[in-house]
């Protein structure tokens, strides 16, 4: 084992990323809430039916998602995006991490979908959609104008570089 | 079944009332004069399908049923006609079966007339109905587009754009076969989203692909060359039989030295040495144990079934991979295959996404290589083997492997490139330009650390894997969809990463695992610039212009 200093993580210090707006950490907090109620409500039922050891499940399940919710601003503020000369740069995750790089050319369609939480907060999700299911870019939490400037930069940069599939 | 007789039962069923076979709506005076072409199909004109199309797509089954019922009712209608005549009227042997009741019934309530201006009636509706659909059944091909409309009361319209051809697929089941008919099938990217032309004549087929490939490729019109079409056979029988038994792979398509063959000898051997059969032996071993032990016998019948089901998978899978052969053609790749069912698919020029070559523990003391594609469109037919058409080697030994993958991705298999690809089959270790795995990766690749490792060639990138059961993946640039770089919790731990090649849907996953978080970080920004690059340059969706 090599004791260097250098870095275990994938991190690209050069890089001026964009970051997804904050107001997306309360959404993303509420989502999380929501199912998470319901999966350790779920998680309780064999305790109601008489299984009194059963409690852990729940409570188990409960556990996780305190977790996941106490992650949550840390998470929101990992996801990053980056439009350059040719291609769209994303990155996401803190304990998985993901980068994904997208030619322009290799674009096949751009979806903004607005959820019911998402709209109360004026915000939208990007989904960059190219050949390969894979690819799996979307790019939550971005103002809805900034999310249709974005779209039809994409669609535009995309044309001029159209490539087969 | 001869091979004269349904001909003429083609003839006299519901589809011959036409008369006037492929009678185009109008003659429309525009369009090209296509002399080049060899078919007057691809004139952009429209044109109709087989005459005996509706027999073959659910008619036979019809007739069938007409059979069965006529034979059924033969007795009853013997006795009707020929019969005493006082006896008819009380009721015949009580079978007490409904069929015989419901004539009974009729002959009692002396509707014979009636019934059998009824049943008149619904043959002639049915018998119009598959007329009319043929009649509505059309199709034609321009320069841009082929278009097949189809459907009485739902109409159908389907495009399908000639640059966006992902292959051609010549299918010829067993039954049309013997009418000397053929299925066409136009593939583009996507899921459902083939043109079918079922059913044409065998030899129109095999020309119109040619033209639709031709027109696809960017080639003009005029520079097309003409292709020679002479009928040897005379008369209608001669022609079927020397097209039943000619050779599945028309010898003057090609060039001799560019097909690859499959040797009988070794294609039983790779089914005998496959997991299926290890654990059908497996299976048989514990039964025999089994039943030695405790005498009883009940599981030997019940396992008969599943004996029988996994001996026939092997007898198909048999079959239908005898006379397999990959050819090149000016327009791309040839895979053809089958012994009573033949098919054949054409793949033009830069429509594969990726390429694995693997090999199973189990074939390689022989030697053997397996290699399959992901392709952007899905067809409707069965690849040998059953398996989807991704497998394009089924087996094949080291030389078999270099000269399909020559003929495969003739960009990314050149001269200089060839010794890189030996190494990713065969080699282990940094030689040849790879990058493996640092020692630490030792913890999560066990015997395979220093096989496991990319290399980047001037049109595609290699990953390599496996120390046990060896793969190659091979993604050309110009293909390539997106990159990416991942770490979970253990390979951070390990100061590792994981590289992922997005191509198109298929069964090859262009993943590696357990690389060096450095080498990772090189491996996404080297493979996105050459995949940029190559994809400013890249022309093969008019692969002649």
């Amino acid at each position: 084992m090599t004791t260097t200093p250098e870095p275990r993580r994938l991190e690209r210090p050069e890089t001026e990323w964009q970051r997804v707006s904050p107001k997306y950490i309360p959404v993303d907090m509420l989502s999380t809430l929501i199912f998470g109620a319901i999966v350790t409500a779920a998680g309780f039922i064999p305790f109601w039916f008489g299984w009194q050891e059963g409690w852990f499940i729940g409570a188990a399940l409960g556990a996780i998602f305190l977790v996941v919710l106490a992650l949550t601003p840390r998470r929101v503020r990992a996801i990053g995006y980056l439009l350059r000369d040719d291609d769209l740069l994303f990155r996401r995750g803190i304990m998985f991490q993901r980068f994904v790089s997208v030619p322009y050319g290799r674009m096949q369609l751009v979806d903004i979908n607005r959820g019911p939480l998402a709209r109360a907060f004026g915000l939208a999700e990007l989904k960059f959609v190219t050949a390969a299911a894979s690819s799996g870019v979307t790019i939550p939490g971005l103002p809805f104008d900034t999310a249709e400037q974005l779209r039809d930069h994409l669609v535009a940069v995309a044309e001029t570089r159209r490539a087969g599939l | 079944m001869s091979t004269v007789g349904p001909e003429s039962q083609a003839e006299s069923q519901p589809t011959a009332p036409a008369g006037a076979e492929q009678g185009s709506p109008a003659p429309a005076p525009t369009t090209v004069p296509a002399s080049a072409l060899a078919t007057d199909y691809a004139d952009g004109e429209w044109h109709r399908l087989h005459p005996a199309t509706p027999l073959f797509r659910g008619g036979l089954a019809f007739v069938a049923i007409i059979g069965v019922l006529i034979v059924n009712l033969r007795d009853r209608f013997i006795e009707l006609f020929f019969g005493g005549g006082d006896d008819i009227f009380i009721p015949g042997p009580p079978s007490g079966d409904l069929e015989s009741d419901a004539i009974d019934f009729i002959v009692r309530e002396e509707l014979i007339l009636v019934a059998l201006l009824v049943g008149l009636g619904v043959l002639l509706l049915i018998v119009a109905g598959f007329w009319l659909s043929w009649r509505m059944h059309t199709f034609r091909i321009t320069d841009e587009v082929v278009e097949v409309r189809s459907g009485i009361v739902f109409r159908t319209n389907r495009k399908g754009r000639l640059d966006r051809i992902q292959g051609i697929n010549i299918g010829r089941p067993f039954i049309p076969r013997l009418f000397g008919a053929a299925k066409l099938e136009v593939s583009s990217a996507g899921n459902d989203a083939n043109v079918q032309l079922a059913y044409l004549r065998g030899k129109d087929a095999d020309a119109l692909r040619r033209d639709i490939l031709l027109l696809a490729s960017g080639a003009r019109r005029e520079a097309a060359v003409d292709s020679a079409e002479g009928t040897t056979a005379s008369g209608m029988l001669d022609a079927r039989v020397s097209e039943l038994l000619a050779p599945e792979l028309d010898v003057e398509l090609t060039a001799p030295e560019s097909v690859v063959r499959m040797n009988p000898g070794r294609l039983i051997g790779s089914i005998l040495l496959s997991e299926t059969t290890i654990i059908l032996v497996g299976l048989m071993i514990g039964l025999a144990i089994f039943v030695g032990i405790t005498g009883e016998l009940f599981l030997l019948f019940a396992m008969f079934p599943t004996l029988i089901g996994l001996a026939g998978f092997a007898i198909a899978r048999f079959t239908r991979s005898l006379r397999y052969s990959i050819a090149s053609t000016p327009d791309g790749v040839r895979v053809g295959f089958g012994l009573l069912s033949t098919t054949n698919e054409t793949l033009p020029p830069g429509r594969i996404h990726s390429v694995r070559v693997s090999q199973p523990l189990l074939w390689r003391p022989a030697g053997w290589w397996q290699i399959a594609v992901n392709r952007a469109s899905r067809s409707s037919q069965n690849g040998a083997a059953g398996q989807q058409q991704t497998t394009i080697l089924p087996v094949g030994n080291l030389d078999d492997v270099r000269a399909v993958l020559g003929l495969l991705l003739p960009d990314v298999a050149t001269d200089e490139a060839r010794a890189t690809l030996e190494l990713g089959l065969l080699g282990s270790g940094d030689e040849g330009g790879f990058t493996i795995s640092p020692p630490r990766a030792r913890a999560i690749r066990w015997f395979s650390r220093r096989r496991n490792g990319f290399a980047l060639t001037p049109a595609a990138v290699l990953l390599r894997t496996g120390a046990i059961w060896r793969g190659l993946t091979i993604v050309p640039f110009a293909r390539l969809q997106s990159v990416s770089v991942n770490q979970g919790p253990l390979l951070r731990s390990l100061r590792l990463a994981a590289v992922h090649a997005h191509t198109v849907a298929g069964p090859i996953s262009p993943t590696l695992g357990a690389l060096d978080r450095t080498d990772a970080m090189t491996f996404f920004d080297t493979v996105r610039d050459a995949a940029i690059a190559s994809a400013d340059t890249d022309r093969t969706h008019r692969w002649r212009s």
